[in-house]
């Protein structure tokens, strides 16, 4: 019978042992099997690995949902890097989730109009996308100082760190793809 | 992270949290780890159970002091002192680790007879051009033997581009009495700084100092290590760089690096800050380390910019591969040798597009357009009421975030639109709010402090009309090649054939599907093109277009198909190699052929790591070794060689020209080969005490030019104290994803001032009393939370205060009051245009501000 914590571990790579064995070059075997007593708080619910998304120490999370809403957040007891705890912030992750605070509407504020008014999302994609082209064909430099540069100056984009590798990577790939050099988050250190 | 690059080869954090427990010493210098990287902090505490010494060395008293062993105070700012003294006094007392020092560090290498020193001319290094405010570096180069060119004929487009430029290799002295050899250089610019200098710049007093000097060079030997850990308190500085190289000098010449319970543990502040770097949301870079072509440099075609970048004798010989296999990924079948693989689509960048030069050009209209994903710099940005007006300048503005915060609300809630100052009918930027999903609601992968990718899964349908940062970018992507799909237009080649193939791997268990992780991690892990498969590693990628690969030291994540090394969960209680999957290659210690002697034994059996295994003929250990496999440690260089073969057996630091750490940085920096101490732009003091006519950096970047954004500069008694921003365990960032969750707005409800007893007492503020917080670029309130952790300290014969102000606050959500971002100014650092928000001045006054926050 597999276990929910055999679950767990088994969604990653079961070769990975022979994987590292034929990259790195040797084979290393844990010195201490690392043994938890902590048992998670909630039994119901179908539970999936996660990651704490504040601070960059990376504890593991398993996060418990039941019939399409997210119950439960909670340290992962098989991190090595939390053994199960968290701090305040990752304790609270669950009212990220689930809060009365957070649109569900795309928002849209017209200039010099005083109130925002509820738009649909595919609207909002479309004019976004025929901004960035209208901008884009207006102002693009294909040529400065005798040098080809193809540089659309008239776009800038704002990442956050907190974001996902796959966002990160697609992301810089579209704008460079459409020529903008103005590209940052937080990471500047 | 180029203060770590110039001085070990790579950006990242040399080592895990989890190493921290084997360390003899623990020094824990311009972060509060136990309060803002908490969980991380259990390890520094094993440590010390086990009876390591924990130093805290910062200016404020914090939780991270009340856990550590010692706490000694020092006045913000002045990192660059204290280090350089903990320098001298190792250099002076003989207390380096010698033969570490002359193996595995540039400290024999002879400099150029022109170079002059900050002490030859009196603050500056040679080479300054004082109207750019830049220097030329040429004579901070070696001296160099003839060069030896290879026979025969190259073997692919790296090797050729790398014998071109190969050069003689350095001069060295390696009983290191030349007076031009780095170490006699070295010892000469920090002789002054002294346990005294320390007291009378830092406000430390002596015999703390050298509690501190005594106990890091006492656990610094064979047999014992000593970790650095730093966070934003060291690199938030207009030398921000350079405060990180004097640590990284420092663990050089005291033999701490790649050895178990060694290396400097930089804490990132945000759960993917590694990622977004490493892949790469940042204006000067492509993923992987790969620089972005600019107008400025030999960057015309492919070949200019791949001779230009590629560094002939270390590891980025192989910059070709790497760059090439990214043209493959992005341009797929479109991009040929003929057409250079799409290299002219790249846009060059035309000067500094960094985060306040991008602010400016909103400000003065050259963007029209601006996406905020995941950041609120409305709040979050320094001089943070410039950046409101930069926003009120854009055409228009998309912000995507899973609450209304501040950047989307700015036109109606910023202070200045509440007092009337500015009308809401006034400002012309059409905006867009985007509702997002949380981490729980899409999968994916965060690289963590320690370069750690782990896997995230996807638990539940996100409400409404909210959609994954991922969704909306492919998407808008999707939207965009579409409506340039008949141009035939030059300049539309890139956005016509970027690859963009990423449709969803259905899961019925959503209704809304997501853009496939695992094509993306593929192609960020690279595969080959004629079979499809993925590559196991990067010695797989070619030069010749026959690999495709989005960002080269991420490969190996998914060596096969079905294996994502990422979402491995196998713990241990050791370096858990097999719990998710570290870059470069799945090693958890950079650079641990360093724990090694030269001989390739270890240096003691108490800090035994990596080492050459004399019967099986490779490298082993615990960990994977950071070296090729089977090089043996005897293996001489080889004259004319490029890439590894220019390095022998014994040279660790392999991503570097000559394998050993740069102690002094021929190139690289903006700002000096040898970390100097400049006083910050706003500062307590009259003067540079080491330095007298050169009081601030002299290549600092300040935009004076902006409106409200003057600097203080020295001494001023408008604005008498130092201020210093920080974070509490609580809250993160701007408050974007905490001030809206009840349980944390209530565990930490409002903004405050930490003051010192003495200074509450000669401003008559009681506890809970509300101050006004001025500087020249802003006015502020906040509680006053009176405190003995603030303490001033006697600096130039006087006591300077120092205050404390957390930075999460802002207008919107359940707990709002002023932005203490709006006190601080826009100025720089000259690499890597990091801004300073540890060590500026204010004035602080008794009462409210008239009418609520301004």
């Amino acid at each position: 019978m597999i276990t929910r914590r055999d679950f767990l571990k088994r969604t990653g790579a079961v070769t990975a042992g022979a994987t590292i064995a034929a990259v790195g070059g040797i084979n290393v075997k844990p010195v201490q099997a690392q043994i938890t007593k902590i048992k998670l708080q909630v039994k119901e619910g179908r539970q999936v690995p996660s990651v704490c998304p504040y601070c960059s120490v990376g504890c593991g999370m398993i996060i418990t949902e039941s019939e399409g809403k997210i119950t439960n957040i909670e340290g992962n007891p098989d991190s090595p890097i939390n053994l199960g705890s968290l701090c305040p912030k990752g304790a609270a992750a669950l009212q990220l989730a689930v809060n009365d605070e957070r649109p569900e509407k795309v928002l849209y504020r017209a200039p010099h109009s005083t109130s925002w008014e509820e738009k649909p999302l595919d609207w909002a994609m479309e004019r976004i996308a025929q901004k960035i082209k209208e901008d884009r064909d207006n102002s693009f430099i294909e040529t400065q100082d005798g040098k080809l540069v193809n540089v659309n100056p008239a776009l800038a984009s704002l990442g956050g760190s907190t974001l996902e590798n796959e966002w990160n990577y697609l992301h810089a790939k579209l704008m460079r793809g459409l020529g903008v050099v103005n590209v940052e988050n937080h990471a500047r250190i | 992270m180029p203060g770590l690059g110039t001085s070990y080869g790579r950006g990242g954090a040399t080592s895990s949290a989890r190493d921290l427990q084997d360390a003899d010493c623990i020094v824990i210098m311009g972060s509060n780890f136990a309060e803002n990287h908490p969980v991380g902090f259990r390890f520094v505490l094993r440590a010390r159970d086990k009876g390591a010494k924990v130093l805290h060395i910062d200016p404020r008293f914090t939780r991270t002091s009340a856990m550590s062993s010692d706490y000694v105070p020092m006045r913000s700012g002045t990192d660059i002192v204290f280090l350089g003294a903990l320098i001298n006094y190792a250099l002076q007392n003989d207390k380096y680790f010698k033969e570490y020092v002359v193996n595995y560090t540039n400290a024999p290498f002879i400099i150029k007879e022109e170079y002059q020193d900050t002490e030859d001319l009196e603050g500056i290094f040679s080479g300054f051009d004082p109207e750019k405010k830049t220097y030329d570096n040429s004579s901070w180069a070696y001296e160099r033997e003839e060069v030896v060119l290879p026979e025969g004929e190259p073997a692919n487009l790296s090797e050729r581009l790398a014998r071109e430029k190969l050069v003689g290799r350095p001069k060295r002295d390696e009983t290191l009495q030349h007076p031009r050899s780095v170490f006699q250089l070295m010892k000469k610019h920090y002789a002054r700084y002294t346990p005294e200098m320390v007291e009378e710049i830092c406000g430390t007093s002596k015999e703390e100092f050298l509690m501190v000097a005594e106990t890091v060079t006492a656990n610094s030997t064979p047999e014992r290590t000593t970790t650095f850990c730093y966070a934003m308190g060291w690199t938030q500085h207009t030398y921000g760089v350079q405060t990180i190289r004097a640590g990284a000098i420092l663990q050089g010449l005291l033999g701490n690096m790649g050895r178990p319970g060694g290396g400097i543990l930089a804490l990132r502040g945000h759960a993917n800050v590694q990622g977004a770097t490493d892949l790469s949301t940042l204006w000067n870079s492509l993923p992987g380390y790969l620089d972005m072509p600019a107008k400025a440099r030999e960057h015309d075609t492919l070949e200019d910019f791949l001779r230009a970048q590629m560094r002939p004798t270390s590891f980025w010989q192989n910059y070709p591969k790497y760059l090439i296999s990214l043209l493959k990924a992005w341009y797929g079948d479109a991009a040929t040798a003929a057409n250079d693989f799409g290299y002219d689509a790249i846009p060059k960048t035309l000067g500094n597009h960094s985060h306040y030069k991008m602010f400016e050009d909103a400000y003065n209209g050259v963007i029209k357009g601006m996406m905020v994903i995941g950041q609120n710099p409305a709040v979050g940005g320094q001089n943070a009421s410039f950046h409101r007006k930069a926003l009120a300048n854009l055409d228009w503005l998309v912000v995507k975030d899973p609450f209304l915060i501040e950047t989307a609300t700015f036109w109606y809630e910023a202070p200045e639109v509440k007092n009337g100052t500015v009308k809401a009918e006034d400002i012309g930027t059409e905006v867009f709010y985007l509702p997002s999903t949380v981490f729980a609601e899409t999968e994916g992968s965060f690289t963590n402090t320690s370069r750690l990718l782990q896997t995230k899964e996807k638990a539940a349908d996100p409400p409404g009309d909210c959609r994954s940062d991922l969704w909306f970018t492919y998407e808008l992507g999707k939207k965009l090649k579409d409506l340039y799909k008949d141009s035939t237009a030059k300049r539309d080649w890139g956005i016509k054939n970027l690859t963009w193939d990423y449709e969803p791997d259905v899961n019925p268990r959503f209704k809304i599907q997501e853009p496939s992780e695992h094509k993306i991690i593929k192609e960020i892990n690279g595969y080959d093109i004629a079979t499809g498969a993925p590559l196991p590693g990067f010695g797989d990628l070619q030069d010749d277009g026959s690999t495709a690969c989005g960002c080269w030291i991420y490969t190996g994540v998914l060596p096969e198909e079905t294996v994502n090394r990422a979402a491995n969960r196998e713990g241990d209680d050791y370096q858990y190699l097999n719990w998710g999957f570290a870059w470069p290659a799945n090693r958890r210690n950079l650079y641990n052929r360093a724990s090694a002697r030269p001989d390739g034994k270890p240096w003691s059996e108490r800090k035994k790591y990596i080492w050459w295994d004399e019967a099986e003929q490779k490298w082993t250990g615990f960990d994977v070794p950071d070296f090729a496999a089977t090089k043996a440690p005897d293996t001489p260089a080889v004259p004319g060689g490029v890439g590894l073969a220019a390095q022998s057996g014994k040279d660790p630091f392999l991503m570097l020209p000559d394998g050993v750490i740069q102690l002094f940085a021929p190139a690289g920096l903006a700002d000096g080969p040898l970390p100097t101490h400049y006083e910050p732009p706003d500062t307590p003091v009259s003067t540079n005490l080491l330095y007298p006519n050169q009081t601030f950096s002299p290549t600092a970047v300040i935009f004076d030019h902006l409106p409200n954004n003057k600097v203080h500069g020295a001494n001023n008694s408008d604005y008498p104290f130092v201020i210093t921003t920080y974070r509490v365990t609580e809250h993160h960032l701007s408050g974007a994803m905490t001030r809206w969750l009840p349980w944390l707005a209530e565990l930490m409800p409002e903004l405050f001032l930490e003051i010192s007893p003495e200074l509450a007492s000669e401003l008559g503020v009681q506890n809970k009393d509300y101050v006004t917080v001025e500087t020249a670029r802003g006015k502020i309130e906040a509680k006053a939370l009176v405190t003995k952790r603030m303490r001033p300290l006697k600096v130039e014969g006087k006591m300077v205060h120092t205050v404390g102000m957390p930075i999460h606050w802002g207008y919107s959500g359940i707990s709002t009051g002023s932005v203490p971002n709006d006190l601080s100014a826009i100025v720089a650092d000259p690499n890597v245009f990091i801004h300073s928000s540890k060590a500026f001045t204010c004035n602080v006054k008794k009462g409210r501000l008239p009418g609520g926050v301004a």
